[in-house]
């Protein structure tokens, strides 16, 4: 796929893949050969029509593609962006067995965009309102998936988002130069005008409880998605000086808050000449990119396994090296150095090896005795995972949840408390766009199967 | 829209009282939790404690100093006018049980924060001690509100200038030496302060609470910006807190990461002033 060149987009937050032109993706979209059982559809969490929808961008209906996608996907132009498309349908695509698969992805981010180029959206069929009320706590994909859902299938909804921005981690998280922020927006109008409504700033757990949105407020079903919190850190000496991030708050900081365009913007993101960033994750990879345009001379990935166990998706790590970020593989920090003011002034890290799989399956990282050795850097930004954020969870009797803080669900996304529903990073810990979708999607439709069961579990 | 402010008045040099309207966060507040607050689109998102709570208007009190931009921001809004947004109530509330005596100590602005667990503890059946401080007599506040909720108040100025002189660790000393049976003791106020009333109190072994301001993003958990070192482990002041046991508190590292954006924050109120100047010139 096109993209800006690497030297001129490290300095810039433009977004980086352009995008197939109409020809291209008419070339792509011959690839595709119509298999009779089209296992790319059992690779998709929300069970989009992959060979329908190409089919649609032979006949050059592009915008009928669109809709085609939108009958399974309410965030297409958000998917065909960030969705890790390459471990999904596209892995299953028989073409890929002895060459390269369709782009799947790309095709779809194609046919969102012409739509949303051409402003044509069609009204999608609604079923009669159902006098039934949902609400759903965070505002992440998980949640929008199952608003689009809930909405057309005659439900009344209600999307609760504690901060003051929508979009839960594709607004916070993923940097604009991935996202531009301004798809998220009109995906998130798209709802609005199926009748989806939105409260920004309202903490489900805390302004009000879910107890008193069932009992009080009168919603028949809440689905909670308030995705991963409370950061992990190392605790390693010194991981509390000043210009030590986590990835959470040094993207809220940039995405969020705007902190590139300080003093126009009030909050301040500081980072120095040279950076390090903890952890080869997505979020990691967004970190260290995201510091890159910022300016400093120099920004280090250090990682304490290999290239081959890197869990980022592979584009991002491509685009990140090409951009000029410098992996240390095989790298664990073991602490911080600080100056008299309490600024981090460098690190030290020690050698890896690899051992036998652990129990994640990748091999276990050991240390090289004698090893260690100190490098400069004065900001750090630690990207090693995140726990359940803990409000709903110390708020809500009865809610049964795993010793991290995980809610527990079961196969439809039912809690251990009736009428109450989880998906996406709160169930499952950090992970991906589409597999939080996949779980909204199957809670709208176990929500929906047991609002409108006559035997309603919660009357 | 429920964030107008409802009222807004002067109540010392450089600190003004809103009440604003936030009918949700009114009927759920107790003492020691704090909102989160951005006043516009540009602006910052902080923590500021929820003085006090008006159920049947719907609305809640908050006390702000002009200290950096943020702060003089706010206090440049007037009644009628309507913040970007409010969240709360956040954090844990204040521990108050029938201690027996506790004395509140409240510096600065912090006498604010301090005013409704002074409440909340006379509520339990405690007996109240207050201590309030300010640098000088114009910048003391809720000098009344405190008496009225205190058994006993002690009020000290830096300078000398309103009864007696000295800082807030001075009458809680003496009540110390005087023997007194302290149960616990709350402190909020600057970090010097509170942790001078951590280091009096530890020896003596008496309970002692303090709320800590660490830089606070979201408020809510996600961030991890407002980490603090408690009984040496890393713990987030906006969901763990923002109260904790003083004798256990890493004030070195709060105040070094408190410091981290100095310099921006003077850049930040200089454009500040500069527009507010140009905006007056403007005008005349």
């Amino acid at each position: 796929m096109p993209c800006q060149l690497p030297e001129a987009r490290r300095r810039n937050f433009c977004e980086v893949a352009i995008g197939f032109t109409e020809e291209q993706a008419l070339l792509e979209a011959q690839r595709c050969i119509s298999c009779k059982t089209p296992i790319c559809i059992t690779g998709c969490p929300v069970e989009v029509n992959i060979p329908h929808f190409i089919l649609s961008i032979l006949k050059r209906d592009y915008v009928g593609a669109a809709n085609i996608i939108r009958d399974k996907n309410s965030l297409p132009a958000i998917c065909g962006r960030v969705c890790q498309q390459e471990d999904q349908c596209e892995a299953r695509c028989v073409n890929a067995i002895k060459g390269t698969s369709v782009g799947i992805g790309r095709l779809e981010r194609f046919v969102a965009d012409y739509q949303i180029d051409c402003g044509s959206f069609a009204t999608p069929f609604i079923a009669p309102p159902t006098g039934r009320r949902v609400a759903l706590v965070g505002s992440g994909p998980a949640s929008l998936t199952a608003a689009g859902d809930l909405a057309r299938m005659g439900h009344k909804v209600t999307v609760f988002e504690a901060l003051h921005k929508l979009g839960g981690v594709l607004a916070y998280g993923i940097p604009e130069f991935r996202l531009p922020k301004s798809i998220v927006g009109i995906e998130i109008r798209q709802l609005e005008n199926i009748g989806v409504e939105f409260v920004t700033s309202c903490v489900i757990g805390k302004t009000e409880t879910v107890d008193e949105l069932l009992d009080e407020e009168g919603y028949d079903a809440v689905f909670l998605a308030t995705g991963a919190g409370l950061p992990y850190f190392l605790n390693l000496p010194g991981e509390n000086l000043a210009g030590i991030y986590s990835a959470n708050e040094f993207l809220t900081r940039v995405n969020l808050m705007k902190g590139y365009k300080f003093p126009e913007y009030d909050t301040p993101v500081k980072v120095g000449k040279r950076v390090a960033v903890l952890g080869a994750g997505n979020t990691a990879m967004d970190a260290a990119r995201v510091a890159l345009r910022l300016g400093p001379e120099k920004v280090y990935m250090v990682y304490r396994r290999s290239r081959a166990e890197v869990p980022a998706r592979a584009e991002e790590v491509e685009h990140a090296m090409e951009e000029g970020i410098e992996f240390k593989f095989l790298t664990a920090p073991t602490q911080f150095f600080g100056d008299t003011r309490g600024w981090v002034t460098g690190m030290e890290v020690i050698d890896m090896e690899l051992g036998e799989p652990d129990e994640s399956g990748r091999r276990r990282p050991v240390p090289i005795t004698g090893t260690e050795h100190s490098f400069d850097v004065d900001t750090v930004i630690v990207a090693v995972g995140q726990g359940p954020n803990p409000l709903i969870q110390s708020t809500t009797p009865g809610l049964n949840t795993t010793k991290w803080g995980n809610i527990i669900t079961d196969e439809t996304g039912l809690t251990s408390r009736p009428g109450l529903y989880a998906g996406g990073d709160v169930v499952r810990g950090g992970s991906t766009v589409i597999l939080a979708m996949g779980d909204g999607k199957r809670a709208a439709r176990s929500i929906h199967e047991n609002l409108m069961s006559t035997n309603c579990s919660r009357n | 829209m429920a964030n107008r402010i409802l009222d807004k008045t002067a109540i010392a040099d450089d600190i003004c009282r809103f009440i604003i309207e936030a009918p949700k966060i009114a009927k759920k507040r107790k003492a020691g939790n704090f909102v989160i607050v951005r006043a516009n689109e540009y602006a910052e998102r902080i923590p500021l404690t929820i003085v006090d709570s008006d159920i049947e208007r719907g609305s809640i009190t908050l006390i702000v100093q002009s200290v950096g931009k943020s702060t003089r921001l706010l206090n440049s809004f007037c009644a009628g006018d309507e913040l970007a947004d409010v969240i709360g109530p956040l954090g844990h509330p204040t521990l108050i049980e029938s201690f027996g005596t506790v004395v509140c100590v409240g510096g600065g602005v912090g006498t604010a924060e301090i005013l409704p667990i002074a409440r909340a503890s006379r509520a339990s059946d405690n007996q109240v001690i207050s201590i309030i401080g300010a640098r000088t007599k114009n910048r003391l506040i809720l000098e009344d509100e405190m008496r009225e909720t205190s058994d006993e108040l002690h009020i000290v100025t830096d300078d000398g200038s309103y009864e007696r002189q000295g800082l807030v660790v001075d009458p809680l000393s003496d009540l110390i030496v005087q023997g007194i049976d302290i149960d616990v003791v709350y402190a909020i106020g600057p970090m010097p302060m509170m942790r001078a009333v951590a280091e009096l109190t530890e020896p003596y072994n008496i309970k002692t609470l303090v709320s800590l301001n660490p830089v606070m993003i979201d408020g809510t958990g996600m961030c991890g910006g407002c980490r603090v070192v408690i009984d040496g482990k890393t713990r987030f002041a906006c969901v763990d807190g923002p109260e904790f046991d003083a004798h256990q508190v890493d004030f070195d590292t709060l105040i070094r990461r408190n410091r981290a954006y100095a310099q921006e924050e003077k850049v930040s109120l200089e454009r500040f002033e500069n527009e507010q100047v140009a905006r007056f010139e403007g005008l005349v």
